[in-house]
């Protein structure tokens, strides 16, 4: 060795080494952040070509949700291993992102140190950062791992999709693994090189990958040394510029679309997208087309949807349709519409040949009608998503698109003609409407009116056409009658004037036949007088309290019985079969859709001697049961129905007695009961039902 | 291709209870809901396709009163270019061969390529196309369920035969022909598509444009005439099955078993 230097001495001759680069490093920066900035600028284009979309109020709430779901990972950990993984790269990178940038400087102007990293926080600074890259790198590591060897089923691309993910994803991870690990040897070359003259003026973070690099790197000459710091700066800076150019080609844009994508995201989701944003419901006849057709009557937020999803698979992991063969995954939903608008924009080229109308029909291209009509809208996929991508919007939406083209499935035509005729999908006559009521025996025991000119009530019972019209849904609207009779409730039904409450004629996209149906309901409830509504049927409930307007507020049957089970208004005599055990089945539209996830438990939970367990898929993760409403009138192509899954789910409980709360649950679950050949193992039965067959008449109130 | 489709209004048989009036002589129709045949409702569908094809333009025609235009409006709305309602007092109480001769009359003013109607009306006897047809001394196919255009001047039509059998005919245009329920999956019209033709003009057409002399058609002029209508009482081998749901479906699966009917 010529002679050992100053620690001093070596630090300038690394600068010098490093300043060797200068105007290659410069050239670089520019190149990448105008390759940067051209991308994206490509990528707003059909962002600005797409329809309108209302994002951008209560910045405040906003701000908020970003701090809880992205700076906040708050759906993370929902996936033990993957969403810890995300949170530690996700942290190491907020971390890095400020080292990225500061050491990007250093390669113009050697000197550089970041605002506020150059007093005592720096130090600190540096331990944090090289703890980060190592996490970072380990994390990186563990993916690789897990993709190649564990390959967790929901990573998986069927053959109908194309090719699988899994070369993009570790190209992308190995990236970001050199990424960390030139960083790292930057810091180590540097720090081994000020060891060699004496005490290190720089002390690395002890075990952290630039330590144990920096210990390997002890006694290598000064020059070698000098030389890998150049490289490392190099490798770092190509690498980085790299990967910011590479990610708006895929799963990994989200690194940069999250942020927007959280603030942006839809507040109250349990209401459903306008027909058309700024274009009130008077209005609607003057616009000529409605709902999705092509790429570009998505909306910017839906496209900004598309580029944001990470390719995790969680949304299709929980989707029911999925579970049972139909030909949707959510997952793919976004994944195609994001290849087609890259094929379609392409970012070298001009924008799809200069056109300026809107390309293609999705569906039959991309999308199939199958598809779209698979989706039960249960929401599953939205509960999960990390990024809190829209799926039930945009499905209705399309529906839409379908529907205004005449595109409906012959199965869902005739139920919707009598909606449109008659008010009920079944076709069945108006004034048959109340005879579930109307039976004598019945009218003896709980006498229920029919409110009109003569008949006045505090409350209305709006109890739809599936439990006024099937039998065997007429005993929860029977029950639903005795138990607010019980708790001495005045109340009445609209009979032959209560029209469907429409709630799924909304979601299968005939947005103008649901306006009619809302309106008649919305003028009869007014005109009789009501302070309140009461439902048993989740799926009336959802539409009362979010689509419709004007009305009285509503509550759904299980919160009026926890009420009054709390206000000792309604006792319980105990579970006489001490071999039942039961399990709440969580309807979509009461639990997902309305978080009433407690009331209905509280109720059963109150009657003595009933035994419950939870079935694993419960609360926020209830498994659908096969979806209402005109669902019940489409016949998808499927493997196996859902209820059939969810009633074995049932069984794997424990349990015996599924109570549910919602009558199109009860005709999907005891239908599946008997497919399943659980018959006589295996009953349901109706909150409603249960507690009314439960209350202690006796007892005084 | 200038395509007419004679279509007609029935009752719904799914959405209505059918229940005879007091005099026996007709069914209730006070609370009934009425929708086009769905016959004809196919015969438009495919008329439709076939313009989108080979252009043209497709006329929808009804003989009735001023209630039929809710079915002309949703035809229209389905895509049809003109709707035209036939309407008259004198046609009043026409037999089949009236509204033949009344259709005719209308055939006669304007100049159709291709003329579909329903296979039958659900309400009616499955007369008027073939009369129609040789009223016009034109061509005629029945029971069609699949068209095939060979040149501007002739059809290749499949026919179903009894057995699920195809029989495939030629045909010179202009023809006649009854379309079979199943040629083709009718689209979805909606109640946005309806409101969007809702202020669109309808001509009507009565004995005067129509050049039908009084008399020729209507009541007084028709040879076929309804004098009962009923429900056939149960016959012998009708078994009514009163037990509940899940009793019934047993006991019909217990049936066709013993019957053979399944192994």
């Amino acid at each position: 060795m010529e002679g050992i230097e100053s620690a001093a001495q070596v630090t300038l001759s690394l600068a010098a080494s490093l300043a060797t680069g200068r105007v290659l490093f410069l050239l670089i920066h520019i190149l990448g952040v105008l390759c940067f900035a051209y991308i994206v600028a490509k990528r707003m284009v059909p962002l600005l070509r797409a329809e309108r979309d209302f994002r951008f109020d209560h910045p405040l709430i906003r701000l908020g949700r970003v701090l809880k779901f992205w700076l906040g990972q708050w759906k993370h950990p929902r996936y033990k291993l993957a969403g810890i993984l995300h949170v530690f790269i996700f942290a190491g990178f907020i971390v890095l992102a400020i080292r990225a940038f500061s050491v990007l400087i250093v390669g113009v102007s050697e000197n550089f140190v970041m605002p506020g990293l150059s007093g005592r926080a720096g130090p600190i600074y540096d331990i944090i950062t090289d703890y980060s890259a190592t996490i970072v790198f380990l994390c990186m590591v563990i993916a690789v791992i897990r993709r190649l060897v564990f390959k967790p089923a929901r990573y998986a691309v069927p053959a109908r999709y194309g090719k699988a993910h899994t070369a993009d994803a570790i190209f992308l991870l190995s990236l970001i693994a050199i990424l960390m690990v030139a960083d790292s040897l930057f810091a180590a070359a540097r720090a081994a090189a000020q060891s060699q003259p004496g005490p290190s003026v720089e002390t690395l973070a002890a075990f952290s990958l630039p330590w144990i690099l920096q210990k390997a790197l002890l006694s290598t000459a000064l020059s070698t040394l000098g030389k890998l710091y150049f490289g490392a700066y190099l490798v770092h800076e190509l690498t980085f510029y790299f990967l910011l150019c590479y990610r708006p080609f895929g799963i990994q844009f989200h690194v940069e679309t999250s942020l927007f994508n959280i603030y942006f995201a839809k507040l109250d989701r349990e209401i459903l997208k306008p027909v058309r944003w700024g274009v009130n419901d008077e209005h609607l006849d003057q616009v000529k087309s409605f709902g999705v057709k092509t790429f570009e009557d998505f909306t910017w937020k839906h496209m900004l949807d598309f580029y944001s999803c990470a390719d995790c698979g969680r949304c299709s992991d929980n989707c029911p349709a999925t579970a049972v063969g139909r030909p949707l995954s959510p997952r793919f939903i976004t994944i195609k519409a994001r290849d087609y608008s890259f094929k379609r924009y392409p970012i070298l080229g001009s924008t799809n040949n200069g056109e300026t109308n809107n390309g293609a029909a999705l569906i039959g291209s991309i999308y199939s009608a199958d598809e779209i009509w698979s989706c039960t809208t249960c929401g599953a996929c939205e509960e999960e998503c990390p990024l809190l991508i829209e799926y039930i919007d945009k499905i209705v939406d399309l529906r839409r698109g379908m529907v205004d083209d005449g595109n409906v499935p012959q199965s869902l035509q005739k139920p919707l003609k009598a909606l449109e005729s008659r008010g009920n999908p079944y076709g069945k006559m108006e004034k048959k409407k109340a005879d579930w009521a109307n039976a004598k025996e019945f009218q003896q025991t709980c006498p229920v009116k029919t409110l009109g000119k003569n008949n006045s009530a505090d409350t209305l019972y709006f109890v739809d056409s599936i439990t006024s019209y099937d039998d065997r849904m007429q005993s929860i609207g029977r029950a639903t009658a005795k138990i607010l009779n019980h708790v001495g409730e005045n109340f009445g039904i609209l009979g032959a004037a209560e029209r469907d409450s429409g709630h799924e004629v909304r979601r299968f996209g005939e947005e103008t036949l649901f306006m009619a149906l809302r309106d008649h309901n919305v003028d009869a409830i007014r005109a009789s007088g009501v302070q309140r509504i009461v439902t048993a049927d989740p799926h009336a409930y959802n539409a009362l309290k979010h689509d419709y307007k004007d009305v009285p507020p509503v509550e759904h049957i299980s919160q009026v019985i926890a009420r009054e089970v709390k206000a000792g208004k309604i006792k319980f005599n105990p579970i006489e079969n001490g071999n039942s055990v039961y399990t709440y089945h969580d309807p979509c539209y009461l639990g997902r859709h309305n978080q009433i996830y407690d009331d209905p438990r509280d109720v059963l939970d109150a009657i003595p001697g009933l035994k419950r367990v939870e079935m694993t898929r419960s609360r926020d993760r209830s498994f659908c049961c096969g979806g209402g409403g005109l669902m019940l009138f489409y016949e998808p192509k499927e493997d196996q129905r859902m209820g059939v899954q969810r009633v074995q789910m049932a069984a794997e409980a424990g349990a015996n007695v599924i109570v549910t709360a919602c009558p199109f649950c009860m005709v999907n679950i005891e239908d599946a009961i008997k497919v399943a050949g659980l018959e006589g193992k295996m009953t349901a039965i109706d909150l409603a039902e249960l507690v009314d067959q439960q209350i202690a008449r006796d007892v005084p109130i | 291709m200038e395509i007419l489709v004679c279509a007609r209004r029935v009752p719904d048989t799914s959405e209505n209870e059918i229940q005879l009036n007091s005099a026996g002589n007709d069914i209730e129709r006070d609370e009934l809901v009425y929708s086009i045949n769905e016959a004809d409702n196919y015969a438009v569908e495919e008329a439709l396709q076939i313009v989108a094809r080979v252009g043209g333009n497709v006329t929808v025609a009804t003989v009735g009163g001023e209630d039929d235009e809710e079915i002309l409006r949703r035809e229209m709305a389905m895509g049809a270019n003109h709707g035209v309602l036939i309407t008259d007092e004198a046609f009043r109480g026409s037999d089949g061969r009236g509204i033949a001769s009344i259709l005719k009359a209308f055939v006669q003013k304007g100049h159709y390529d291709l003329i579909l109607t329903g296979i039958q009306a659900e309400d009616g006897g499955a007369q008027v196309g073939g009369m129609l047809a040789a009223l016009l001394d034109y061509p005629f196919a029945s029971l069609v369920n699949s068209i095939e255009i060979l040149d501007g001047k002739k059809l290749k039509v499949s026919r179903e035969i009894e057995g699920g059998n195809k029989e495939i005919n030629e045909i010179d245009l202009p023809c006649v022909l009854s379309i079979q329920t199943g040629i083709n999956e009718p689209r979805y019209v909606g109640m946005k598509g309806i409101r969007q033709v809702a202020s669109l003009p309808i001509p009507t057409f009565g004995t005067s444009e129509l050049g039908i002399p009084p008399g020729a058609v209507g009541e007084a002029a028709a040879k076929v005439k309804r004098v009962d209508y009923f429900v056939p009482a149960l016959g012998k081998g009708a078994e009514i099955l009163q037990g509940s749901r899940e009793e019934n479906i047993d006991k019909v699966l217990e049936l066709v078993i013993a019957k053979g009917g399944l192994k």
